[in-house]
């Protein structure tokens, strides 16, 4: 099975519970634990090829152009880890369809769990390192789903927010870890990656990639200072717990630090940061775990010590450290599962997981007793069980380690975190099942049924037989894993027994000091109590809540809800950038000659220049001002006239006259007059921003156009080939519809989107309150005696068809001289408005069958189909042809399928320009304007008649 | 020529940047569109002024003055329409509504709740 179905398939389960979950919870339980099984099917099917020593790959590319691409690859590590997430997650399944309440929405934890495997998978499977972000990113997001999966438990959702904070936060910092990475190796897949050891640890960006790197995989894994968010991840069910904590999520930072150990360890740099955190986590989380009451933060922390035993074990740099880690994850996983579980099962069957209201369980569980306490001796070390193995390996590793030239440093601390770990682990077996039994429990406990208890059996018996048969039950996945790590062969010999070893003795100074501390627990549990110990939760809330708290002021001091405000604030900022990239950009002086200045141009810019300043002078009177609207869009067409742009002037004219029409038709709702409400001296600080702003962009423009170009502008290439190509003569109508003729796709729907918006927003208008208002609008200027002049009826009449006509004709020769399917739109708008105009919206409107919405949605789909038609010739989307065409009694006259998508503009611009007056024109009518029976209000013909 | 034409393009900027500072939205509107011919005439200029030689293919073959600046102008002409519409609804809708056309958000609508009270267990 190819490995990118493989990382795929937990996807398609996680659908599953959703389609499935109304057949009930079995269905979406066995549905889901399917989809897991075929996933660890299909990898087992590669251990043959694994076990040769072969890699399995499948390459999809992705965005080649960005070094992203979906590749996978199989070696011995993700063959480990798959085998993990994958076994454990089929239990996990088993064991939370028999945890899981009746009032819980299992359906919805299935599909989270789904999701979680398959991010799990994805990160083990990844042979791209950008492609493991997205997956690691994914398991932040899908555990924090699955720890505040109770949500109405406030701890459920704190827990959540602070492991998403942190896993989230060093996700980040991974990111640009791996960016620095990729860029030194030159490549993002894993494979040339790992080739690249001498370049990138010659790098002087070694440093920095390791550090952002490894906070990933720090805060992932729980190691100090990043440590706390892992016990307040217990607030989730106890399978999440099982899963996330023990086999998975947690695991995934050491799976980085072992997939990248090749490239990344063996430095002093490495050996320093990574043993070291190690180390400390390794102690300090089995310190605190000696004097856990609730069962699952015992758990917890044991499981942050542990993680720390395998990162300090990664941290060492030797290919024997490498091997005890791999071994470790293995063992780890079983045990810790199983404790997991067994904690769940104590919760659920007394009611209680606190170690002070438990105790003599070991008649009344049997069950539970004999598996809890399996997996606890071999938390604990205790040979024959495969905690025993790894940990003595761990032991002979610590013994060969030297820190800063201290020979036993690293040896002393290591049986110190592994005394505490037997302290800890007996604690679990001896205060919960030893002891007599007690009558207070919140429930009367006893075993559960066998499917709650047949998951944590499967992981025990497991650890037993690895412990026996280490080499037969875990020897060739050790094998595969080791030498995918390490990059070289590697085949450990794994056995109890390895004669009397300095190992050897640090392992029962470890068990006989931990049996003491067990009987002193009492007393050090009353020393620890009386001590102040720093609260990770209060110190993680005040630094969360000083961050919030500098980031609404720093906020509330840049946008204060002040409009003028933030945009005054940008337009300075976009000035001092501008000034400040120009003073640093070298200009040499102006290389283009002026042209001259001709005396009808200076009139017509006098004119722009006089209504400018007109209009910030009497702006407030509203009606003048779109007056003044007129005069300058008037003027700016002119001016693109006189330079050389007669399809802007077009354009600018029509668009224009659409403007200032549907402003008059706001401005019928909206006050005449402007308030003056701002002070003089706001004026005068806006006032100064402007004129800075004017002149900067002024100065500007004149800098461009008295350059030549920097480079040789893209447009000879359009200028050479808009015949030959495109089939036209109007080369910005051929760069319209044909060169960038998928800019305009887009263009036009932005255009009908904005066109439904105002729709929409008005729909809601109408519906609310407004509409209400609207009913009883009293409009504050006198109506018109004559509403629907003769005059502008008759002269509408007659300009509609000759409109209509011009319209068509302006369309049809846009291809080859000024024109084109945007400009045809609009003057065909300006016709049909002048209709509303004269006779009233609703007696046109009854007069007229077009649909605005249908208009929009086929100028879209002709465009689309336009452009899909190249297909059918085998080229790519929006690709033109042309040819020529004779019909009887005409000339022979060219067809470009460009037209097609020249149509689907010019009616999208049609109906969006029409649906956007329309809705303007509706809220004029709800205001309870008369709708008039004739055309015009004075009708010389009726008068005739009668 | 270039002096007339940046010194337009100046002034529009000006008068445009002043009426989008005032606090009435029909004035923020008309500064808009201010702003918007200034920017169409400054990405229309970036193909440099030239008189006389538009587009077009002749037999002549030529000159012609840079094309894909008036492509990309035209476009922004018509899309300006659109987002002018739109702003206008907006404000009419909020005049209609909320009965002032002022935009400055009063401050009782702006503050986000305070941070402790998200849960209200923290």
């Amino acid at each position: 099975m190819s490995p990118a179905l493989i990382a795929a398939l937990p996807f398609i389960g996680a659908l599953l519970p959703g389609l499935l979950i109304r057949s009930g919870r079995n269905v979406a339980a066995i549905s889901c634990a399917t989809a897991s099984f075929i996933a660890l099917l299909g990898l087992c099917l590669h251990i043959p090829a694994i076990m040769a020593g072969e890699v399995v790959t499948a390459r999809l590319e992705w965005l080649p152009s960005l070094g992203l691409n979906a590749n996978f690859r199989i070696d011995g590590l993700g063959l480990l880890f798959g085998i993990l997430i994958l076994g454990i997650g089929l239990l996990i399944i088993v064991y939370a369809r028999h945890y899981l309440s009746r009032e819980d929405p299992v359906g919805v934890f299935y599909t989270y769990l789904m999701l979680f495997q398959g991010a799990m998978l994805g990160i083990v499977l990844s042979d791209n390192i950008l492609l493991l972000l997205i997956f690691w990113e994914l398991t932040s997001l899908s555990s924090f789903l699955l720890i505040g999966y109770w949500k109405h438990l406030p701890e459920g959702r704190q827990g959540a927010r602070m492991a998403l904070t942190v896993t989230g936060m060093g996700g980040l910092a991974m990111i640009a870890g791996m960016l620095i990475l990729g860029q030194i190796a030159g490549s993002y897949d894993i494979g040339d990656i790992l080739q690249a050891r001498e370049a990138v640890q010659a790098s002087p960006y070694y440093l920095p990639a390791l550090l952002l790197i490894l906070l990933g995989a720090f805060t992932k894994s729980a190691q100090f200072p990043f440590h706390f968010w892992l016990p307040h991840a217990m607030a989730a069910p106890t399978p999440v717990s099982a899963y996330l904590h023990s086999a998975t999520m947690v695991k995934a930072g050491l799976f980085l630090m072992a997939r990248l150990w090749p490239v990344l360890s063996g430095t002093p740099e490495w050996f320093y940061i990574v043993a070291t955190t190690g180390l400390v986590t390794m102690v300090l989380g089995a310190w605190i775990a000696m004097f856990r009451d609730d069962l699952k933060s015992l758990l917890a922390f044991s499981t942050v010590s542990h993680l720390g035993l395998i990162t300090m074990l990664l941290g060492f740099g030797t290919e024997a450290a490498a091997v005890a880690a791999v071994f470790h994850i293995i063992n780890h996983a079983t045990f810790k599962a199983a404790l997991f579980m067994t904690a769940g099962i104590v919760d659920h069957e007394a009611g209680t997981r606190s170690i002070a209201g438990l105790g003599g369980l070991r008649r009344l569980m049997p069950v539970t007793f004999v598996i809890g306490t399996v997996a606890a001796l071999s938390m604990a070390g205790i040979p024959p069980l495969n905690g025993f193995l790894s940990k003595e390996m761990m032991l002979e590793q610590a013994g060969h380690a030297v820190w800063q030239g201290h020979p036993s440093l690293i040896a002393a601390f290591a049986t110190a975190g592994a005394l505490f770990s037997v302290c800890y682990s007996l604690r679990f077996v001896w205060q919960v099942f030893f002891g007599a039994p007690r009558n207070d429990y919140p429930h009367h406990p006893h075993d559960p049924g066998f499917g709650l208890w047949s998951a944590p059996a499967v992981l025990v018996v497991l650890v037993v037989l690895i412990g026996l048969f280490p080499a037969v039950m875990a020897g060739w996945l050790v094998d595969a894993a080791a030498s995918a790590v390490t990059g070289t062969a590697q085949h450990p010999h794994l056995a109890l027994w390895h004669g009397v070893t300095p190992a050897l003795m640090m392992s029962l100074t470890a068990l006989v000091g931990g049996v003491l501390l067990l009987v002193l627990n009492r007393r050090m549990l009353a020393i620890r109590a009386a001590m102040a110990w720093p609260d990770a939760k209060a110190i993680f809330d005040a630094v969360t809540r000083a961050v919030t708290c500098a980031a609404v002021a720093l906020t509330d001091r840049l946008t204060n809800g002040s409009m003028s405000r933030a945009f005054a604030a940008f337009s300075l900022t976009v000035m001092l950038c501008g000034f400040w990239a120009f003073s640093t950009g070298g200009w040499q002086g102006a290389t283009r000659p002026m042209l001259p200045i001709q005396p009808v141009p200076l009139i017509g810019w006098a004119a722009l220049m006089v209504a400018c300043g007109c209009m910030v002078a009497f702006h407030r009177k509203r009606i003048l001002a779109l007056v003044l609207v007129g005069i300058i869009g008037l003027m700016v067409s002119v001016s693109f006239i006189y330079l050389s742009a007669p399809d802007l002037a077009l354009t600018q004219i029509s668009v224009e006259v659409v403007t200032v029409v549907l402003l008059l038709l706001a401005l019928n709702f909206l006050p005449k007059f402007t308030v003056l409400d701002s002070r003089d001296r706001k004026r005068a600080m806006d006032a100064f921003i402007a004129t800075l702003t004017g002149l900067g962009f002024g100065a500007l423009a004149y800098v461009i156009m008295r350059s030549d170009f920097a480079f040789s502008p893209i447009s000879q290439y359009m200028l050479a080939n808009s015949h030959k190509l495109g089939g036209g003569d109007n080369v910005v109508n051929v760069i319209l519809v044909d060169f960038r003729g998928y800019d305009t796709f887009g263009e036009i729907t932005v255009l009908g989107i904005a066109a439904l918006t105002i729709y929409a927003l008005t729909e809601t208008l109408l519906a609310g309150a407004s509409g209400r208002r609207l009913r009883n609008w009293v409009h504050d200027t006198a109506r018109a005696g004559d509403r629907h002049p003769l005059m502008l009826v008759v002269v509408t009449r007659l300009v509609l068809p000759i409109a209509l006509v011009v319209g068509l004709y302006i369309f049809l020769r846009g291809h080859n001289v000024p024109g084109g399917g945007f400009i045809a739109g609009l003057v065909v708008s300006v016709a049909l408005v002048s209709q509303y105009m004269a006779s009233g919206f609703a007696w046109a409107q009854e007069r007229q069958k077009i649909n605005y919405h249908a208009l929009i949605g086929a100028g879209v789909i002709a465009a689309g189909i336009t452009g899909i038609g190249a297909w059918f010739a085998g080229q790519p989307f929006l690709t033109s042809t042309y040819g020529y065409v004779k019909l009887p009694g005409l000339e022979e006259f060219e067809l470009a399928s460009a037209m097609g998508f020249d149509l689907g503009v010019f009616l999208c611009v049609l109906g969006a320009v029409m649906l956007a007056l329309n809705s303007l024109s509706r809220i004029a009518r709800q205001a309870g304007g008369t709708v008039n029976l004739d055309p015009m209000d004075i009708d010389p013909s009726k008068e005739a008649r009668r | 020529m270039e002096l007339l034409l940046s010194g337009a393009i100046g002034m529009l900027t000006a008068a445009g940047v002043y009426l989008i500072l005032r606090l009435r939205t029909f004035a923020v509107v008309l500064g808009m569109t201010m702003l918007s011919y200034a920017i169409n005439l400054f990405l229309f200029a970036t193909g440099r002024l030239v008189v006389n030689a538009p587009p077009i293919l002749n037999e002549a073959g030529g000159p012609y003055t840079d094309p894909l600046p008036q492509a990309l102008v035209l476009t922004a002409i018509v899309i300006s329409f659109g987002m002018t519409a739109v702003v206008v609804m907006m404000a009419l809708g909020a005049f209609l509504e909320g009965g002032d056309d002022r935009v400055d958000m009063p401050r009782a609508d702006r503050l986000p709740p305070a941070p402790q009270s998200q849960d209200g267990d923290v």
